[in-house]
């Protein structure tokens, strides 16, 4: 009997580890793919960087264009730039941005954390607010506080994100001078720790709330819909016929069961946090990746183009993972092969 | 110091646990030293050496930074800069500058001759096309002494003496760079210049900090203790910036032309639009002469009487302007008002273009013809528009095709273009902004903002040379307006408007345009009050 125990045990361990060497391999074959695909891609469109930046500076000749070429390494060919390119990946070196004068892994270091503190506090506050939404909704189907929030999602979900962000400002900056119009913190204050903190998070609010807003209708229409259908299922029928109260139901009936769309969806969701937040970004002047991303691509910003696309890569590959594994906790019928 | 203003968070914060926050919009109000200018600049500059890039965020940032030899009134006339006087020899080759004592750069070497020499000979020469152009008439160029530089020229070039602004000729340490790749200099990063304001902080995608460079060589300079560029993307949102009084000054298109007349109404701003005299920014239809029907001059004549430009100036420009009437800005030296007259006649253009024997089809079309859409914004856009519907009327069909910026520059200089709008500056000069459009010389595939048109007039080329390197301004105004006259004549391009670009800002501040450079100067002098 304890060989038995042992062996399955032990084989459970290998499958894990397999499951892991197989992830990693196909993980690393994938960026290796999308980095040679966005190589290509980012060469194919017409005008190169040396271009846009004579264009932006009133005046060129023969000399600054073979000069900012020779900078980019635009002067080889395509092979030998994409070959250096890989090589480089491989050991984790991004390049140099010649136009920022500083190297990508610094530019994308040093953006990311603001992107991520916008897009991860409006996901969580989509998530949490659009669950617990679309639940009341959903067990009230029907009543008029069912179609209230149901009318309320529908005109968030329809309103271009920029102009929700535009409204927000008007009112509780312009208007109610409350909350900042944009920006990160408070420039040219000394503040305490402490104090950074609340200023920082009071240049949260608005576009949190914005960017929130469109997600937040889309995960409360999903949860509405998914607790209407499980209500209807015998096993709830059975919990009642128990004599289980109300709120027992609901909490651990219902949602375990409704939440799984809503997981999908969030997850799908999670891969565009990295870079999905360019239009709030630029309304707020919120100094994060999506707009990097944006300027690197307006400006032919190769290098840095290339770094960004990259790591957003590598950030979607790493939620989809992460996307698995909450699917098995909450639904353990999700086996781990499907899962790698 | 700057006094703090206070507002209380509502309901909304309050709802989310942040109540209570004080919200510091740093204003300085009501002193005459000190205190933060808060402004913006879009789009953010890549790098803040002048000497190596000069892009319009760069140079309007980097002027606080690093100063040259001279400046330049609103009549483009010298004005002391680094130098306090300068001697031009009888035969206009060698030009004397002595330069004011004591001049320190923000890493406290002192400025000299020597440094002078470097930047104007080597730095310049190798990384700035417009610089390149008038130095590299420069014979020698020589310190005899730390405060005194002379520069020998090969041969008489009339301008000479308007090319030391900021923009063309910023002075940079030799200590740093003399021997490095310029480029790659880490000290890039610090931005050492000799100006009024040294660089503090530079928190990409955020803001660039200056602060009051304290060994300034001018007494009493700078009044203001620091300068905030904040980078703001969305045009919106740079309006309510400055409507809301975080910043108090934009410049350029940091606001697009239509907010202009709302937004210089309001109580606590003031507008203006001078301070663009060096640039002169002219705007025109840029048009391909090498493609029939373009390489006709009747139909290029025809497009001019075709277009409504006072109509063009006041809906889509708000007035911000007035119409050009030929190559040379009614702004700079050398002028002539004295040309053919295009006024608005669709039945004249139609005339024209029956005359070249180009009938109207049974759809009322003439001819059909692409136009690449610059992609600088909303104006362009609507420019195109205006000309679409314009040219629609007398028979020419013009299909708008939307691009990006690479896409743009590349088509329009590797002259891949029938038409598109283009705006070009005059930088203080025919010579050095003018003739470059238009001389047979500068015809250069794949190089923007060349004769991209592909013009070539013989005698056009001659008078251009000749009035560059003439010694009397005479003589050279009596080539300039003979060329004018021939050039209005055969339209090489559709000249549309000298626009007069608005500086808004706080009616505290005061000094803030006070040269031809306008807000690309030092602000050594601005002050609120």
């Amino acid at each position: 009997m304890m060989a038995l125990a042992q062996s399955i045990g032990s084989s459970r361990g290998v499958a894990i580890a397999l499951a892991v060497v197989r992830w990693a391999v196909r993980f690393v074959a994938v960026v290796l793919v999308i980095a040679t695909f966005n190589f290509v891609l980012v060469h194919a469109a017409p005008g190169d960087p040396a271009q846009v930046m004579a264009g932006q500076s009133g005046s060129a000749d023969e000399q600054m264009l073979a000069q900012l070429r020779a900078d980019y390494g635009l002067d080889k060919p395509y092979p030998v730039q994409l070959a250096i390119y890989l090589k480089r990946i491989v050991t984790l070196d991004l390049g140099y941005s010649y136009r920022q004068q500083r190297t990508v892994l610094s530019l994308i270091a040093e953006r990311l954390p603001a992107t991520l503190l916008l897009t991860c506090s409006a996901f969580l506050l989509s998530l949490a607010v659009g669950v617990s939404l679309g639940t009341l909704a959903g067990v009230r189907a029907g009543k008029w506080s069912d179609t209230a929030l149901t009318v309320v999602s529908l005109f968030l979900y329809a309103m271009p994100v920029f102009w929700l962000g535009l409204m927000l400002v008007l009112l509780f900056s312009v208007q109610l001078d409350w909350l900042p119009a944009f920006g990160y913190v408070t420039i040219g204050v000394q503040m305490t720790p402490f104090e950074r903190v609340r200023d920082i998070a009071a240049h949260l609010v608005l576009p949190v709330v914005s960017l929130g807003a469109v997600h937040l209708a889309i995960y409360a229409r999903l949860m509405r819909s998914a607790v209407i259908d499980v209500a209807h299922q015998d096993f709830i029928k059975t919990a009642r016929a128990k004599g289980l109260k109300r709120g027992q139901i609901i909490i651990h009936h219902m949602l375990r069961n409704a939440v799984l769309p809503v997981v999908t969806v969030a997850g799908m969701q999670a891969g565009t946090l990295v870079g999905g937040a360019v239009v709030i970004e630029t309304v707020f002047a919120w100094p994060g990746l999506g707009r990097l991303t944006f300027d690197a691509v307006l400006q032919r910003d190769y290098p840095l183009m290339l770094g960004i696309f990259l790591v957003m890569s590598v950030i979607v590959i790493s939620l989809n993972l992460i996307t698995d594994a909450i699917y098995r906790i909450v639904d353990p019928r999700v086996s781990l092969r499907a899962a790698a | 110091m700057n006094r703090r203003e206070f507002a209380k968070l509502g309901l909304m914060a309050g709802a989310l646990g942040i109540g209570g926050i004080p919200l510091g919009i740093t204003r300085a109000a009501g002193q005459t030293r000190g205190g933060t200018l808060n402004t913006i600049i879009q789009p953010e500059p890549p790098i803040l050496v002048t000497a190596l890039n000069q892009q319009q965020p760069t140079l309007t940032l980097g002027g606080k930074i690093y100063e040259s030899l001279l400046r330049y009134d609103f009549d483009l006339k010298p004005l002391p800069g680094l130098a306090q006087s300068w001697e031009v020899s009888p035969d206009k080759l060698t030009y004397t500058f002595k330069l004011f004592p004591n001049i320190t750069f923000h890493d406290g070497t002192p400025l000299t001759s020597e440094d002078v020499v470097f930047s104007i000979t080597k730095i310049l020469m190798e990384n700035h096309a417009r610089a390149r152009n008038t130095f590299s008439r420069i014979d020698k160029a020589e310190a005899p002494d730390p405060l005194t530089v002379v520069f020998t020229l090969k041969k008489p070039f009339a301008p000479f003496l308007t090319a030391f602004d900021c923009t063309t000729a910023p002075i940079v340490p030799k200590h740093i760079y003399d021997g490095t790749d310029y480029r790659k200099n880490p000290a890039n990063a610090k931005a050492i210049g000799s100006g009024p304001f040294k660089l503090k902080e530079w928190v990409r995608g955020s803001h660039v900090h200056l602060v009051k460079h304290e060994g300034y060589y001018r007494p009493g300079e700078p009044v203001l203790d620091e300068i905030i560029y904040r980078v703001i993307p969305d045009s919106a949102s740079r309006s309510v910036a400055l409507e809301q009084g975080t910043v108090q000054l934009t410049q350029w298109t940091d606001v697009e032309l239509f907010e202009v007349p709302r937004l210089s109404k309001l109580p606590h701003l003031t507008m203006t639009t001078k301070g663009y005299e060096f640039f002169a920014p002219h705007t025109w239809l840029e048009i391909n002469n090498r493609i029939a029907p373009m390489n006709d001059k009747r139909f290029r004549q025809a497009v001019m009487y075709a277009i409504d430009r006072k109509a063009l100036l006041n809906r889509i420009y708000f007035g911000l302007g007035k119409v050009a009437t030929g190559p040379v800005s009614s702004k700079t030296k050398f002028y002539e008002k004295d040309v053919k007259k295009y006024d608005f006649s669709p039945e004249k253009a139609k005339a024209l273009l029956d005359e070249m024997g180009l009938k109207p089809g049974p759809d009322g079309k003439r001819v059909t013809i692409p136009f690449l859409v610059p992609p600088y914004g909303e104006t362009h856009q609507r420019t195109a528009e205006f000309l679409r519907q314009s040219l629609a009327r007398v028979g020419i069909d013009l299909q708008l095709q939307g691009i990006d910026v690479a896409g743009w520059a590349e088509k329009f200089s590797n002259w891949d273009f029938s038409m598109t709008t283009t705006t070009v500056y005059q930088f203080g000069d025919p010579a050095l902004g003018v003739s470059r459009s238009y001389v047979s010389s500068n015809i250069r595939k794949g190089i923007l903002f060349s004769n991209t048109c592909g013009y070539s007039n013989p005698e056009v080329d001659r008078l251009f040379e000749e009035a560059a390197t003439a010694t009397s301004d005479d003589k050279r105004q009596e080539h300039y307006s003979a060329l004018q006259k021939i050039m209005v004549d055969e339209v090489p391009v559709i000249w549309l408007l000298e626009i007069d670009y608005p500086n808004l800002m706080d009616k505290r501040l005061k000094n803030v345009v006070t040269s031809a450079i306008g807000v690309h100067d030092t602000f050594g002098t601005v002050s609120f009050g």
